[in-house]
């Protein structure tokens, strides 16, 4: 079993997120980057199915600019066995279809059986690139996975509904999942993954962008219409302003 | 047809979100001059096709097909291309739900043009048009141009139309025949289910008290639950809190779980994640108190403290108590 995982580095969700005075992308010197949070169950979920089936390569594949290496080199540290890293020059694409483009070009020689993605990135938030890849390569695709099952030559995934419902979907392989946060507990790096995570093998290409049909014009913090009303002062004086507002403005019985 | 709106199906009816997009067309073929019709299939097709001929669009195509009678996100893909490549639209909406998510960027994928997923709000400069769309978790805004060939692919986030903005009428249907066969179709779905039954209904409740990942660890739960009962509220929670086992699925309000409009939502140590906020927006007062001064949550709250909820939670049970 041949299993890639895209792996993305976002910003964390305590980092700071100044915009560059174009004011089309972020000031990425002062952004603390963390590994997308549903690329990390994405990545659990592969290394499990090697670990049960005692056979098989988890490679780890990020598209990104150079700084990009220090999620790849985490998942290698947690058991990945090599990694390819799409490396651009710039900002990441805006067009998911560019960036889908991309990953379909340097993986379509690998005949990976299975790709598994994060449900969608905290950064850019587009939620399509694992099945716009998935369907690039010819491979059966699902989203929303919250379990799997290998079965013979095929895959059977449980996935996520509206409203608390769930399915049972099977499909032949090579296919491409997208998978949902929470569906395992990902693992962290032992010491002896993260000393052995130095020796082995990013293999680096470096295509161009293709055709973008989307790009971001503008960023901007949301402007609000709802005038919110701050509480401030010491504890019990926030507990008392709150137990006012209770009573005489939301009129908590 | 210049913008074609795609219907899902919910049990026989138009998925609210469907309306939602019909409002959303409405208005793009008013400020473009364009025409705008929906299309809508799978085995409740022909009453799914009569509700949305009370619309005021030109047409209502209506795709009947055998494969198509389950959904299947090869089956609908395929359809869905056939159709725009047949009718030439310009524009294509979908409402954003989880299963626009598993489709559409199939149909990106097939037509090499670009699906804009989860777009807020829709902006003209002439004849071109501009889409609004959260980022880096909903803390930042961008607005995004689109370039290229038609057909563009957008889908609206939940609420960012209203279903009664969208203007009845009366609309002509034709079907569309499709090509398709079972080779196209490389997954078999089981029936959908629920995990537990007996779950908590949050839906009608009057008071909520919600945890997220801010209220730290699994012992801290009951601190919640205190005040809860303290106010005589329900307790539900963010997903992360769900995730991690401090509690059931069944408290988890948001796009996977229950939404929610109670006359106060008390917001404890939850950031608000896009994902979250469409479950509990309506709610008549939000209050949220979170340690991080710029956590999207108080851009949609009526009432925020900036503070440790475990120094103030206690307190606030205490003073409540008390009364």
């Amino acid at each position: 079993m041949k299993i890639a995982v895209l792996v993305k580095q976002v910003p964390g969700s305590e980092s700071p997120l100044p915009l560059v005075s174009s004011q089309d992308w972020l000031d990425e010197s002062q952004v603390v980057y963390i590994m997308n949070e549903s690329d990390n169950y994405g990545l659990e979920e592969a290394l499990q199915i090697r670990e049960n089936n005692n056979d098989g390569e988890v490679v780890v594949v990020s598209l990104g600019p150079d700084r990009t290496q220090k999620v790849i080199r985490e998942a290698l540290s947690k058991g990945a066995d090599r990694a390819i890293h799409i490396q651009t020059d710039g900002n990441y694409p805006t067009d998911p279809l560019a960036a889908a483009s991309l990953f379909a070009d340097a993986l379509k020689g690998e005949d990976f059986d299975i790709i598994f993605s994060g449900l969608q990135s905290d950064d850019l938030g587009y939620g399509q690139t694992g099945i716009i890849l998935g369907e690039l390569l010819g491979m059966s695709t699902a989203t929303l996975a919250m379990a799997t099952e290998i079965l013979d030559n095929k895959i059977k995934v449980k996935r996520e509904l509206e409203a608390g419902y769930f399915q049972w979907v099977t499909m032949s392989l090579p296919a491409s999942i997208s998978v949902q946060s929470g569906c395992n507990t990902p693992r962290y790096p032992s010491l002896k993954g993260i000393m052995g995570a130095k020796k082995k093998e990013i293999n680096v290409v470096t295509p161009s962008v293709g055709d973008q049909n989307q790009s971001i014009k503008k960023i901007y913090a949301p402007n609000t219409a709802k005038e919110t009303v701050m509480i401030e002062g010491s504890v019990d004086q926030v507990v008392e302003k709150l137990v006012t507002i209770f009573r005489n403005e939301i009129k908590i019985a | 047809m210049d913008i074609l709106v795609v219907l899902e199906d919910n049990n026989g009816t138009i998925h609210r979100m469907g309306i939602e997009s019909i409002a959303a067309a409405q208005h793009m073929a008013d400020s473009l001059g364009l025409s705008a019709g929906a299309m809508v299939m799978g085995k409740n097709a022909v009453a799914l096709a009569t509700k949305a001929s009370g619309y005021s669009l030109d047409e209502v195509l209506s795709v009947n097909h055998e494969l198509l009678n389950d959904y299947s996100s090869d089956g609908y893909a395929e359809a869905v291309k056939q159709v725009i490549n047949k009718e030439n639209p310009r524009y294509v909406l979908f409402g954003h739900s989880y299963q626009v998510r598993d489709y559409v960027p199939k149909i990106s994928a097939k037509l090499m043009r670009p699906f804009l997923a989860d777009s807020i709000a829709i902006d003209f400069d002439g004849k071109d048009v501009s889409l609004t769309k959260q980022m880096f978790n909903a803390k930042l805004f961008s607005d995004i141009s689109l370039s290229g060939d038609a057909p563009f692919l957008i889908s609206f986030q939940s609420a960012s139309f209203l279903s009664d903005n969208a203007s009845t009428g009366t609309a002509n249907k034709r079907e569309v025949v499709i090509n398709l066969d079972s080779s196209m179709i490389k997954t078999e779905s089981e029936a959908p289910f629920k995990e537990s039954s007996g779950g908590v209904d949050l839906t009608d409740a009057e008071l909520i008290v919600s945890v997220g990942r801010g209220i730290g660890k699994e012992e801290n739960i009951p601190m919640a639950q205190d005040l809860a009962s303290a106010l005589g509220a329900e307790i539900s929670s963010s997903r992360p809190v769900v995730d991690s086992g401090w509690l059931s699925p069944s408290h988890q309000v948001g796009s996977s779980g229950q939404a929610v409009s109670p006359k106060m939502y008390l917001a404890l140590g939850i950031s608000g994640a896009i994902q979250h906020v469409v479950g509990m927006k309506a709610s008549k007062n939000i209050v949220a108190i979170n340690k991080d001064p710029e956590a999207p949550i108080f851009e949609i709250a009526d009432y925020g403290v900036v503070g440790d909820l475990l120094e103030i939670v206690p307190k606030l049970t205490e003073a409540i108590q008390s009364k």
